[in-house]
């Protein structure tokens, strides 16, 4: 009896902890337990609309939102609790994909390829006429997005790329995270230091992120004094720079691939008093625009923070409209403009504007 | 000619004995590291005084990290070796019962606005309920330590994300980063004096509790020390609440370092650190009898050789791995096997001598 108890109890323990995911992404659990979200309005929309937004679909979209008709667009997105990135990304969608704007949205979310897919078929028996995807993973998708050109579905791929035929989607928006190095790099050169000794703090290992913005310093022949992953931590970080430090070893540059690693960074070098900022011994380097990273450059604390380009949606609906009046777009990937700020010129509003999360 | 003998006997006696002393591994450890780092380059124990950029007095150098950045450890290390004797298993959910405290602190101080007293209080409360649920799978429910924390090590990050909306508020009072830091005037890391402080109330309350000879004789033998009238349950439960409390100041010093944290990333694999100090000091990873001073001294040795790693330039992802190595080494020679072996070597030549 005390051993059925025990095994049923560890059984419960184990599917809970599935439930909740893996763990390496721990953000995903506030919507696991709710696999695929989804705004309820649509489902409810008359029959007669529903029928009248397919047939536009299947007509080519010759005659698009001109009548008043709205724009039927599925989202398949990634959940939105994952990261201040995802957060700043969902809310994009979700102010420009506006009834105003002459669209109605439905969203579902995941962090689940399976569970994506799922609402993705979903979505084009509903008959939408755009789906807009944000996939969780490369794979897996190509007969989903074969119906979907069956059934007369537009498929725009935002964020993320998939291991799929370029005939399956009509457009692709990423970002480019080898540029967002190399006007990194750019930046660092056209500082002119007499002597550029940097510690390069990388984010995990073979992530694109990382792939991207090492490769640019690599290639550009620095004196490197320590390159050390930090996997996005910023307490690792601290003790990398801290090591450093200890050793006595001189360092004019650090160069942490996101925001989080540089402040681990600035915090060793406030304890050994290193200065560091606009005019300061240290010129502090990091990525991703977290707001708070952004007052740190406005305060002149940090000298340069480059941006990945959470802000896709405006990319989208272009596109939507270019499709919808008939033209045919110039090239399937699109790659976003994305900035770099240099302390000394960024303003207040490129931090409200530009900046991730509070 | 007869003087001399003895001395030898009582020379390689002593020795027998020293090598028989628990806390001997843990001290030999941090010996070898020390001597290696010696030749290697001297310049490690090189510690300079400066102020830091708050304009306060500090000591700076490798030994000041290793007791800077050690002492969370010894401080888990505490709780660790309190489990590990209890229930004769780790707790590995300690990593994301700390994100979990951490966040609770950035809640009441940034949402809520309160002093930083009631939110570790706050954090306490909270971490000694998510020990009690770890205590309550493992001695009510009889669930495996490791099996039963890993719900917690799965959940918890989630948790600690969840109870800030994802939201990584950062705390602005810089007297808050005093805990972490360094406070005015006083030259030595703030984290060693909350280790000291807390070793120092663990010891006392060993010696004028019952709680050590309870917690050994519940790791010795469940079913006599219940016999003898424990209630062995009741002792896992209380040892895991300990390591509760211990998690919540580790989590104070965590989120005092840079003021907010990171729910997916802080105190990553910190667990294993934490049973590594515990392995280390020689005690038996299946419960039992515990000795805190030799877990403490691990969790110190432990954090030498991070800080070694990184001066050496040792890539960050591969340190796992040289960590391995030092302790599979470690732990094989504080084996009671091995140890016979040495001591009976030793008995065989002193013999000889004698002869």
């Amino acid at each position: 009896m005390k051993r059925k108890l025990l095994s049923t109890l560890v059984c419960a323990a184990m599917v809970s902890s599935m439930l909740v995911g893996c763990g390496s992404k721990p953000t995903e659990a506030p919507a696991a337990d709710t696999p695929v979200a989804e705004a309820s309005a649509t489902e409810e929309a008359a029959p007669a609309a529903d029928a009248a937004a397919t047939e536009t679909a299947t007509e080519d979209a010759a005659t698009p939102a001109a009548d008043g008709e709205l724009i039927k667009v599925g989202i398949i997105n990634n959940d939105p609790n994952e990261s201040g990135y995802r957060t700043a990304n969902d809310k994009d969608m979700k102010d420009t994909f506006t009834e105003e704007n002459g669209y109605e949205a439905s969203f579902a979310y995941s962090l689940k390829n399976d569970e994506q897919i799922t609402a993705a078929q979903k979505f084009i028996q509903d008959g939408v006429d755009y789906l807009l995807l944000s996939a969780a993973d490369t794979a897996g998708w190509d007969s989903v997005l074969q119906d979907a050109a069956d059934a007369g579905t537009r498929v725009i791929l935002f964020d993320r790329t998939i291991d799929a035929d370029e005939s399956l989607y009509e457009a692709s928006i990423v970002s480019d995270m080898d540029k967002e190095g190399q006007t990194a790099v750019e930046w660092l050169k056209s500082q002119n230091l007499d002597e550029y000794n940097i510690i390069h703090i990388q984010g995990v290992m073979g992530s694109a992120a990382q792939k991207g913005r090492s490769g640019a310093l690599t290639d550009a022949g620095f004196n490197i004094v320590t390159q050390q992953t930090a996997e996005w931590n910023a307490e690792k970080a601290q003790q990398i720079v801290q090591s450093v430090i200890d050793a006595g070893t001189p360092f004019n540059v650090i160069y942490a691939e996101n925001d989080d690693m540089a402040k681990g960074a600035v915090a060793a070098l406030d304890k050994a008093n290193i200065s560091h900022g606009v005019g300061k011994d240290v010129i502090v380097m990091g990525f991703d625009c977290n707001k708070w990273a952004l007052k740190e450059l406005l305060a002149q604390n940090w000298n340069y923070d480059g941006q990945c380009n959470p802000f896709q949606a405006s990319y989208i609906d272009s596109i939507i409209q270019d499709l919808q009046a008939g033209k045919t777009l110039d090239e399937k990937v699109v790659v976003m403009d994305e900035k770099g700020f240099d302390a000394t010129t960024i303003t207040q509003e490129d931090v409200d504007t530009y900046g991730i999360g509070e | 000619m007869q003087t001399k003998k003895s001395n030898y006997t009582s020379i390689s006696e002593m020795l027998g004995k020293l090598v028989k002393q628990q806390i001997f591994i843990p001290v030999a450890a941090l010996l070898l590291l020390a001597i290696f780092n010696l030749i290697a380059d001297p310049g490690f124990y090189k510690i300079s005084y400066g102020v830091n950029s708050a304009g306060s007095p500090v000591l700076s150098g490798y030994l000041m990290t290793i007791l800077d950045y050690g002492s969370e450890l010894a401080i888990l290390a505490v709780g660790m070796t309190l489990v590990t004797a209890s229930s004769g298993g780790q707790d590995i959910s300690v990593g994301a019962a700390i994100a979990i405290a951490g966040s609770v602190m950035l809640k009441f101080i940034c949402g809520m606005n309160t002093p930083v007293i009631i939110a570790f209080l706050a954090a306490c409360v909270v971490s000694m309920f998510f020990g009690a649920f770890n205590g309550v799978l493992v001695a009510h429910f009889k669930i495996q330590p490791m099996v039963a924390t890993l719900i917690l090590y799965t959940a918890g990050r989630s948790i600690a994300a969840w109870i800030n909306n994802n939201e990584l508020p950062i705390v602005s009072d810089p007297k808050f980063a005093y805990l972490g830091g360094f406070i005015p005037g006083i030259p030595i890391p703030t984290p060693f004096f909350i280790a000291a402080a807390v070793v120092i109330i663990s010891l006392l309350v060993l010696r004028f509790t019952n709680l050590g000879l309870y917690t050994q004789a519940v790791g010795i033998n469940e079913s006599s020390s219940r016999l003898n009238g424990l209630n062995p349950a009741f002792i896992k439960f209380i040892t895991f609440v300990i390591l509760g409390l211990c998690v919540a100041v580790v989590g104070l010093i965590k989120v005092s370092r840079l003021s907010t944290i990171n729910y997916s990333v802080i105190a990553k694999d910190i667990e294993m650190d934490a049973i590594l100090a515990v392995a280390l000091g020689g005690n038996a990873l299946g419960g039992g009898k515990f000795n805190l001073a030799a877990s403490i001294i691990g969790a110190y040795v432990i954090q030498f050789l991070t800080t070694t790693l990184y001066k050496f330039n040792v890539q960050s992802d591969a340190l796992p791995a040289y960590k391995a190595v030092v302790v599979i080494f470690l732990v094989v020679i504080s084996a009671p096997v091995v140890r016979d072996y040495i001591s009976s070597i030793g008995k065989k030549i002193s013999h000889k001598e004698v002869a």
